[in-house]
């Protein structure tokens, strides 16, 4: 200890240092720095809360729906709890429960127009379910038709909404529906006390049809005659209930119909042979084990695809051969980038080299032709490769008249993978010039006169002084190369042909095209985890510390 | 009648018909939003659709979106987040099919929203099987056809005409631009390859059915440059870079009457395809309004047929064709360039939606796996 440290504090003091005010000192200067950060943070608040909620937030809800399933579930809740049991590895369908809770489900989900929906998102995984669905949506009206048909020649109350509602509603929903005048808000339903016990399946099929009409159409329920599915509801709810004891509202009527269901005459309730006659698509089990198989919320389903896989009832299992795709093209894409980068880097290097040490006038207008073609539309450029690389264009041109090539045989250059590398090196080269000649210009001339001085060749000079002093500004053109040209899309598209282009290019066909958003987000999570990947692996090897984008 | 009972009776015609008419455009927005495909096609829309439209309503304004080329998905973004901003928006019928399954296009009644023909057949029957959708209002029927380089045609050889000269690389030797989609190519090579017309699409739904089209389409894969866009054959074409090629057919009369160029339809076993309106699902009630007003009169008998003066698609419906005139710069008669004309029409396919809806995603993985090979 110091003498002037001894007078500050004495002997007996061996506790922690104090500041002015006796609190410890490392406290003190902990809150100090504390309230420092607090500054900042506050100071880029609005940045970062931008940044999270436009940039960040919509991208993690994109990749979010790699894995995201709902719709299975939510538009089939009853199936997919049934199919829960149902055992696909015997090969035999489906039971009629499965069926009865299909039609309820589908019935459902065509008044709410939602069934074609779920067929588009089950038609990715099996082929042929998309019609399947639509199809089921327009026939299943058939299975309720002819007990409508039957309760309205007994009655035709049976066809009207006001008997309905006062047999199924509350007293006080009845009154509420009976004051209810156009322009208010509609009430909600509530079932008749007892409603739940004796017509159990009638009751949840109105309860789904009132919440429709009041929530969907808008429409008083005295007014709307209810849906085909509730009258098969009905029929069965008569079959297996016995309604003698009801004496509520419309007593009359419900035991006439009870009647009328008992006398046996009308048809038996046979949903499967209607799934059948829709299509007989629905006899063949793959559609069930299909729905079953997508029937969770969460599926990995489409990262599979997006590495050539498919879920199976044994598991995941490569695709056929002949429909392999994605991992060639992720191979391709490394591949291409790796070759555009190191072109790049051999264009870059000595223009970047020639800037940095000419006179500030030369380089600034040998500058602009570097940024020239960078202010210049992407599409003008790509285009203009067009006319230059074709076969009837520029090049070829030129080479048949000075008599390198022969007429006959032009020398292909586009709409294969070289049109794409040469294309693109041309389009990123300035995001390789300008970080190289950033760092170029900060070297000092004197180091290399230096070397040269001390008995160098011009070769060791650059080689041993001047070249790994540039190295930190290749690192970034090159980092900044590579990422740019993983997810290059428009000019592999133009000039790429079918050799030539990139896993971006399908990931822009599942968004705008096939509308397969997750596969399209899978396809994405990919190629951002091997970016990331990929970046860690230069950190370690290279060292992100060694990358400058400016002196 | 007495003179005062037909006084009043007019007077009450009057009131009503001024009533109704202050009903309907009292709460209409006055912007609309039409989205369409650009070029030649949205200039015809624009003169023979909106020009006179506005023309009559000078107090609305109207801006386009060229955007029909990625309508579906940008739509149901929109519909996402729940902040749907167009009006009207120009899709092909396939699409149409799409967006009305995802319920995100309005389903419109046709007798009520659209015109009746002049000569009183309800809108339904005169546009009849050409609404391929609850959703959709078709404009016109194109077709996806091919055009070849006249002065390229092999000496001593026909010029080509039917669809299977395009897979025959020893009569007609030089590169061909093809699509690079499955849709159409794959009904084509089965044709060539011996399948009847009316089994194409039942070969086509099973395996052996898709590579007997792909081993087809093999045998001049490394002579076709596949496009993406509907431009790139005419380009192609007026470069010399192939010999013939498939395309739109108003492209291909824009550069063979319009630019001049050395090219020729080929109209055998062209694809008939439809393009249409829809109307974005849930829009709020004055924009609905004038978007709806702006179709009844967009899409009658009068406003289809002036299309056709601009541009070489066929009007979708029937009351509109014989009304087909000349183009309006070049006076040329427009009805022999449509792909609906007699004569052209000899050999043609429809689009079949259907299939396609269910094994669009399949066989184009298939495709495209076989196009990287």
């Amino acid at each position: 200890m110091t003498d002037t440290a001894a007078t500050t504090a004495t002997p007996e003091d061996t506790g922690p240092m104090l500041a002015a005010d006796g609190t410890p000192l490392k406290r003190s200067l902990a809150r100090a720095l504390r309230a420092q950060k607090m500054r900042a943070l506050a100071l880029i608040a609005p940045l970062l809360i931008f940044v999270l909620l436009t940039f960040i937030a919509p991208i993690v809800d994109m990749l979010f729906r790699s894995v995201e399933n709902q719709i299975v579930s939510d538009t089939l809740p009853r199936t997919t709890l049934a199919l829960k049991d149902w055992d696909d590895s015997t090969g035999d369908l489906p039971g009629d429960d499965i069926f009865f809770a299909a039609y309820q489900d589908i019935f459902l989900a065509a008044e709410a127009k939602t069934h074609t929906r779920l067929g588009t998102r089950l038609n990715y995984e099996f082929t042929g379910v998309s019609s399947l669905f639509r199809k089921s949506g327009r026939g299943l009206d058939d299975i309720g038709e002819v007990y409508q048909d039957a309760f309205k020649d007994l009655d035709k109350d049976w066809d009207k909404g006001a008997p309905w509602v006062e047999l199924m509603g509350s007293d006080d929903f009845v009154a509420e529906a009976q004051a209810w005048e156009k322009g208010d808000a509609l009430p909600e339903f509530e079932l008749r006390d007892g409603m739940a016990d004796l017509l159990p399946l009638t009751a949840v099929a109105y309860e789904d049809f009132a919440r429709f009409q009041r929530v969907e159409e808008e429409k008083s329920l005295l007014k709307e005659e209810p849906w085909t599915l509730v009258h098969t509801m009905l029929f069965r709810d008569l079959q297996a209930q016995d309604v003698s004891g009801y004496s509520g509202p419309r007593a009359e009527m419900l035991k006439a119909a009870d009647a009328l269901v008992d006398g046996g005459e009308l048809p038996p309730l046979d949903v499967r042979t209607t799934f059948e006659k829709i299509d007989k698509d629905w006899m063949d089990v793959d559609v069930w084990e299909t729905i079953k198989m997508y029937s969770p919320n969460y599926t990995n389903g489409y990262f599979l695809n997006a590495v050539d896989m498919q879920k199976t009832p044994d598991g995941p299992a490569w695709r056929d051969d002949d429909e392999r795709i994605y991992g060639l093209l992720f191979k391709r894409t490394m591949f291409m980038s790796l070759v555009i980068t190191f072109s790049c880097i051999a264009l870059a290097y000595p223009v970047a080299f020639l800037l940095s040490n000419l006179p500030a006038r030369t380089a600034n207008l040998l500058m602009i032709l570097v940024l020239l073609p960078f202010w210049t539309s992407l599409l003008v450029r790509t285009s203009a490769w067009k006319v230059m690389l074709q076969q009837q264009g520029v090049i070829n041109d030129v080479l048949v008249w000075i008599g390198l090539v022969d007429d006959a045989n032009r020398l292909v250059m586009i709409n294969n993978q070289l049109g794409t590398i040469i294309a693109m090196t041309h389009i990123l080269l300035p995001f390789m010039i300008l970080p190289m000649y950033s760092v170029m210009s900060t070297i000092p001339q004197t180091y290399v006169r230096a070397a040269k001085s001390l008995g160098a060749t011009n070769w060791t000079a650059f080689w041993r002084v001047y070249f790994p002093q540039s190295v930190p500004g290749i690192g970034a053109g090159s980092i900044l190369v590579f990422i740019l040209s993983i997810g290059y899309y428009i000019t592999p598209e133009i000039v790429g042909g079918t050799t030539g282009t990139f896993i971006s290019n399908r990931i822009a066909y599942h968004i705008s095209s096939s509308l397969n958003w997750g596969l399209a987000a899978a396809l994405g999570t990919i190629l951002l985890a091997v970016v990331l990947i990929l970046y860690w692996a230069y950190d370690k090897i290279v060292g992100i510390d060694n990358v400058k984008l400016g002196g | 009648m007495t003179l005062k009972k037909i006084l009043t009776a007019t007077t009450a015609l009057t009131m009503a018909a001024t009533g109704a008419y202050a009903e309907s455009h009292g709460n209409m927005a006055n912007e609309m939003t039409l989205v369409s495909w650009g070029g030649a096609y949205q200039t015809s829309q624009q003169k023979a659709y909106l020009e006179p439209y506005l023309e009559m309503h000078p107090d609305v304004s109207a801006v386009w979106d060229e955007s029909s080329a990625e309508a579906v998905a940008k739509l149901r973004a929109m519909s996402e987040t729940g902040n749907v901003t167009w009006d009207l928006v120009d899709v092909t019928a396939a699409s149409a099919i799409r967006l009305c399954d995802e319920g995100l296009a309005m389903e419109i009644d046709p007798d009520e929203d659209l015109a009746a023909a002049p000569d009183g057949t309800s809108a339904e029957d005169d546009f009849g099987d050409l609404m391929v959708s609850d959703c959709f209002i078709p404009q016109i029927v194109y077709s996806t056809t091919f055009g070849y380089r006249t002065d390229m045609v092999p000496e001593g050889a026909e010029p080509p005409s039917e669809i299977c000269d395009v897979f025959d690389l020893e009569t007609y030797p030089g590169k061909r631009a093809l699509e690079k989609r499955p849709i159409n190519n794959m009904e084509w090579a089965l044709l060539c390859d011996g399948v009847a017309k009316d089994d194409v699409y039942d070969v086509l739904e099973t395996e052996e059915g898709q590579d007997q089209a792909l081993a087809k389409l093999g045998t001049i894969k490394d002579q076709v440059v596949w496009w993406n866009a509907g431009a790139d054959t005419p380009q192609l074409l007026a470069d010399g870079e192939v010999f013939m090629g498939s395309t739109y057919n108003g492209r291909l009369f824009s550069a063979i009457e319009e630019q001049d160029q050395p090219i020729a339809m080929m109209w055998d076993a062209q694809v008939f395809d439809l393009d249409g309106w829809v109307v974005p699902a849930d829009l709020p009630e004055d924009r609905k309004a004038r978007v709806m007003d702006f179709l009844k009169f967009a899409t009658d008998t009068q406003r289809l047929a002036d299309q056709a003066k601009y541009i070489s698609y066929g009007p979708a419906r029937q009351s509109s064709a014989p009304l087909v005139g000349k183009h309006a710069d070049l006076g040329i008669d427009m009805a022999p360039h449509m792909p609906t004309d007699p004569a052209n029409a000899q050999n043609t396919f429809l689009y079949n939606y259907e299939f396609w809806a269910d094994y669009r995603d399949d066989i184009d993985a298939k495709f495209q796996a076989w196009l990287t090979q």
